[in-house]
């Protein structure tokens, strides 16, 4: 199958990605430290009414953060 | 820095004492366990240098086996999700933790997890675990986990991690008998590493510094080295930095790559533990129910209207509800001050302890109905969950303004009363968030400023201007309460340019799963928010008021006895009745007194905004509370009845400048007088919960000051155009 790497950002509610890396060094750090550590299942959960934030399922828990956190993310779009 | 009331425990009986500090994830419970083992026993201060709330209790322990006691201080550190300091909430963590030289540096560690969230409760242990500090790890809300179908073999786990692991429910008060059975016993340090930081980190280096530290663990050097190296601008720690430093740059270690590798092989081996001790059935299924809630209150209808509907209750109970309490509490300050006046002897003590000191205590015991609704919200609103999801919703309206999601709970409840909504500003974590909040919501129009509208209102403007369905005087009271949100609003998208901060906004935050308040945690913290404000906000409210008292009844020497002597005369007594003598001498007597004499001192500066120094005087009167600007009008006019606004209506209405021969209150002076109430900062109590919550005299001064400003300006622009 073909990678199709976006940033998490781009994924529609209900897709399914797989974090591969981070754009920004200290966030990453962050990212991780909340679960989403690279290889793992990230699931677009929402998108709040406005249009930001987003909300995603990482590690069994659901994780909030705004478009331009979310935009450091890249993730392989699997579903 | 703690206050010294406690409950007594009998410390004097202990063999030994332990410190021992509770950390996890927010959200994990850790503080209803805090409160478990500590009951009431619990004071709250401040951490050196920053402004982090600092829980600390303490409670007795017996070892049964050898009926020593122990006599424990709990400390209830910021919830945080690792060590690595980002906020500074997480700053006050690493310092506890990594420095064992600081004050609080724990003997135990308590590191409580979410039993439903075990993989980043581990990330945290774990890192405390490599500290070598000795640790408990606690599953907390075990068995609801297990009835959302989550098994945990908690022998396996503590054989895993070479500490003792105990399955917990705070709420339910499980578990908490084994934990202190444990700390009695006691508990050693971590034997082994979880993760090998020389496997990421040069060897040689960390061998290095370890010779400075010989008592700590590699791991805790490797923090220390990071500290030096200087993790996002905090403070470092008092350590030998310079030899560090050199030795940074010499073999030209990076944290950053260093510290995503290590965090990257802490969750490897934590999702083999966690594969060989948990089981999870149907891992979505148990999430499904939060998340059906969830599709209702983050709606984009339903959402907002829920939102719209809680924000409307909360606001009405602080406005309406705590209504009759308050008038319980003033009426209980009034029997006493009558029963002070009838059992003390005349004189100027018994003056000083009515009408200052237990004037002050019944303006500071007055707020307690309000704080404690707010703060039974808030706990509520956080305790299930749903206040992630405010944010959640509200987080792109508040973000060009520099606001959290979070702040609009304040700022609304700041309509009621600014005194419980800075005090609820609590819950906002980031520091600059927090302060935009506390400084903008006193602009909010609170409930002392509508006495104030109403008699303004009813002065300037004819009850009968109606355009059709709409009353002109319901329209100009409306006007003034948007002007204050507005003013609020732009206030804090100024200081959102202003205010420098350390520490990083970011909004990567968990959506909790939705709980059922527990009904002892919402008491506990009503307890607490009251408790800090009577103690800690009540002492400046009763000193400013004792100060203000003198002002208001007191006169160079020689000046009352003159206008008692002329009220005395034959002739008054036969011109008023008994009544009148009385009315009109307070009037005369509050002109000369030191507020007299103030209100003629400042009236030169307040003149270009159409005040006079009878206004100067209510001004400075007003600092008590806003609403005391109606019963000093009362006093001056030598109103009949100061409780009827009918009667210093009329006598303000009829009043005529004596400069220019013309009516005094003009509707360019009424809105230039409204709009000076909208906005100055007049008043004490929300000054010292300012100085309170912000731990520093420069906020409630800069407060002072920029709302001051904003009132001068746009009364002398309206009086200038108007007049």
């Amino acid at each position: 199958m073909a990678k199709e790497i976006v940033t998490l950002d781009k994924l529609k509610p209900g897709e399914v990605g797989i974090v591969m890396s981070f754009n920004d060094e200290e966030n990453a750090l962050k990212f991780m430290e909340m679960g989403c550590t690279p290889g793992q299942k990230i699931k677009m959960d929402s998108i709040a009414p406005l249009g930001d934030p987003i909300a995603v399922i990482v590690s069994g828990y659901k994780l909030s953060m705004r478009k331009t956190e979310a935009a450091l993310i890249n993730v392989d779009r699997i579903k | 820095m703690f206050r010294k009331i406690k409950l007594k425990i009998g410390r004097e009986q202990a063999q030994k004492s332990l410190k021992v500090a509770v950390l996890g994830n927010p959200n994990s419970g850790k503080s209803t366990l805090f409160n478990a083992l500590t009951g009431l026993n619990q004071q709250t201060g401040n951490y050196p240098g920053v402004t982090v709330e600092k829980h600390s209790g303490d409670a007795l322990i017996e070892n049964e086996k050898t009926n020593e006691k122990i006599y424990i201080t709990y400390l209830d550190l910021p919830g945080t999700y690792s060590i690595y300091p980002k906020t500074l909430d997480e700053e006050v963590c690493f310092k506890v933790m990594c420095d064992e030289t600081n004050e609080d540096h724990p003997d135990v560690a308590i590191i409580v997890a979410d039993a439903s969230n075990i993989r980043r409760s581990l990330f945290l242990a774990t890192q405390i675990i490599d500290l070598r500090i000795p640790c408990i790890f606690v599953m907390n809300m075990m068995d609801i986990a297990r009835v959302r179908g989550v098994q945990i073999d908690t022998e396996e786990l503590s054989k895993f991690l070479g500490v003792p692991v105990v399955a917990a429910n705070a709420r339910k008060r499980h578990g908490i008998d084994n934990i202190k059975k444990l700390l009695a016993e006691g508990v050693e340090a971590p034997k082994k590493d979880f993760i090998d930081i020389k496997h990421f980190a040069p060897a040689v280096f960390i061998d290095n510094v370890q010779k400075m530290f010989p008592k700590q663990s590699p791991y805790a050097v490797f923090q220390i080295i990071n500290n030096e190296a200087g993790i996002e601008h905090f403070e470092i720690l008092p350590t030998q930095k310079i030899d560090i430093k050199k030795q940074i740059k010499a073999t030209g270690f990076e944290k950053h790559p260093i510290q995503s590798q290590e965090t990257i092989a802490r969750y490897k081996a934590i999702n083999e533990i966690v594969k060989e001790t948990v089981k999870i059935d149907e891992e979505e299924k148990r999430k499904s129910l939060s998340s059906r809630i969830d599709s209702v209150l983050t709606h984009k209808f339903w959402g907002y209207l829920i939102f719209l509907g809680v924000l409307f209750v909360i606001f009405q109970s602080i406005f309406l509800i705590a209504k009759y309490p308050m008038d319980g509490i003033e009426f209980f300050f009034v029997k006493l001050s009558e029963l002070g006046k009838d059992v003390l002897p005349k004189g100027e003590f018994a003056d000083l302890l009515i009408n200052g000191v237990l004037a002050g205590l019944s303006g500071v015991v007055v707020f307690v109905p309000q704080i404690a609704l707010l703060f039974a919200f808030i706990a509520i609103l956080e305790d299930t969950g749903y206040m992630a999801r405010v944010s959640f919703i509200m987080d792109r309206l508040m973000r060009p303004l520099g606001l959290n999601g979070r702040s609009v709970i304040p700022l609304m409840s700041g309509m009621a009363c600014a005194v419980p909504a800075i005090m609820g500003a609590r819950t906002i974590s980031n520091w600059k968030e927090r302060i935009t909040t506390i400084m903008v919501t006193p602009l909010m129009s609170c409930s002392a400023r509508l006495p104030v509208y109403t008699l303004l209102i009813s002065l300037v403007i004819p009850s009968t201007h109606n355009y059709g369905f709409f009353n002109m005087q319901g329209l100009v009271l409306m006007a003034m309460y948007l002007i204050g949100f507005l003013a609020a609003l732009t206030a804090a998208f100024v200081m959102k340019a202003l205010i420098k901060t350390r520490e990083k906004t970011h909004f990567i935050m968990e959506m909790p799963l939705y709980h059922i308040p527990k009904a002892s945690t919402i008491l506990l913290t009503i307890y607490q928010k009251a408790r800090i404000f009577l103690f800690d906000a009540g002492k400046v409210i009763i000193a400013i008021s004792v100060i203000l008292w003198v002002m208001a009844s007191h006169a160079p020497a020689g000046k009352y006895p003159v206008i008692e002597k002329a009220y005395s005369s034959a002739d008054s007594v036969k011109k008023y009745t008994p009544k009148q003598i009385e009315t009109r001498m307070a009037s005369e007597k509050l002109k000369e007194s030191y507020a007299g004499i103030a209100g003629k001192w400042i009236e030169p500066v307040i003149k270009p905004l159409g005040f006079d120094w009878k206004i100067g005087i209510a001004l400075i009167t007003s600092f008590a509370a806003r609403e005391a600007f109606v019963g000093t009008m009362a006093t001056l006019y030598s109103a009949d009845n100061e409780d009827n606004s009918q009667s210093i209506r009329e006598k303000m209405a009829v009043a005529v400048n004596p400069s220019t021969g013309k009516l005094e209150y003009t509707a360019a002076v009424g809105f230039s007088l409204m709009l000076f109430y909208a906005f100055a900062m007049q008043c004490m109590s929300t000054l010292a919960v300012v100085y309170r919550e912000t731990k520093s005299i420069k906020w409630p001064i800069i407060q002072f000051l920029y709302m001051g400003a904003m009132a001068y300006l746009a009364s002398l622009i309206v009086y200038t155009l108007a007049k």
